[in-house]
């Protein structure tokens, strides 16, 4: 196998949620996208340390794990109380500081 | 290797078209489910180069919790189950213009750095021992440890008090 291919699947992921964050007016699916991206980024964590025969990746790859919970966690959070507040969970609708 | 490279695509076929559907999917429902199968396949692909404790705390922790709290998330603020005709917004075109052009720079980069590296350039593909990771974990990267688990301590009673009732 080469790196590459885990590489390049992880560019892809990562586009795909970068695409779901710009594109999606729902809350829970932007969170969705951030999820694909971490995931991305832990695919590559996770192929080179196979390359360099390491447990470095794999244990920044937990720690990115842990962190994605937690910004789940705050997240939804977050998303409950906009909910809360507006009775949509519309991102178009959230421009209070714009300008 | 050639059943490896065949179980790779396989894999990578079904999480680039289910993370397609989880960006495109008019139903929040069913994006969560596609969301399952590109998290499955992440843990599938952690163990066919080796790392399998991080494949199974991915499936504890995404499929198993993550997805869960996706799904109260969605039913918390009665997202319509269904056909919804708003999920996008009108930027769609550019920003898919935008991912394409972020996909051809980063394949480019990639190419161009590691044509037809070897992934087992640096010893044959072994599963690396739950062992080492731990050792690493606890010898190299306590101090990191220990700011994680504060973080989850502090990110469990922020999302407490966001979302609690007055």
């Amino acid at each position: 196998m080469w790196l590459n291919q885990f590489l390049i699947l992880g560019a892809l992921l990562f586009c795909i949620g970068v695409y779901g964050v710009l594109a999606r007016r729902n809350g829970v699916m932007v969170l969705m996208s951030i999820e694909l991206i971490l995931n991305a980024v832990n695919i590559n964590l996770v192929a080179f340390g196979a390359f360099h025969a390491t447990p470095a990746g794999q244990v920044f790859a937990l720690f990115v794990i842990a962190v994605a919970a937690a910004e789940v966690g705050v997240g939804l959070a977050l998303v409950l109380l906009i909910y809360r507040n507006r009775s949509s969970i519309d991102l178009e609708s959230v421009d209070l500081l714009k300008g | 290797m050639v059943a490896q490279n065949i179980f790779f695509g396989i894999i990578a076929a079904a999480m680039v078209v289910s993370a397609i559907k989880v960006v495109t999917t008019k139903n929040v429902v069913h994006a969560a489910l596609y969301l399952v199968i590109v998290l499955a396949g992440v843990a599938a692909q952690f163990i066919l180069v080796g790392a399998e404790f991080t494949g199974v705390t991915q499936v504890l922790v995404y499929i198993g919790a993550v997805i869960v709290l996706f799904l109260f998330g969605i039913m918390l603020t009665r997202a319509r189950i269904g056909h919804e005709m708003d999920v996008d917004n009108e930027r769609r075109w550019i920003a898919g213009l935008t991912a394409l052009l972020l996909f051809a720079v980063m394949t480019y980069a990639l190419l161009d750095a590691f044509d037809d590296t070897d992934i087992e350039a640096n010893g044959a593909l072994a599963p690396q021992a739950t062992q080492a990771v731990s050792d690493s974990i606890f010898r190299d990267y306590l101090i990191p440890f220990e700011a994680v688990s504060f973080l989850l301590l502090a990110a469990l009673i922020g999302a407490i008090v966001v979302a609690r009732r007055e």
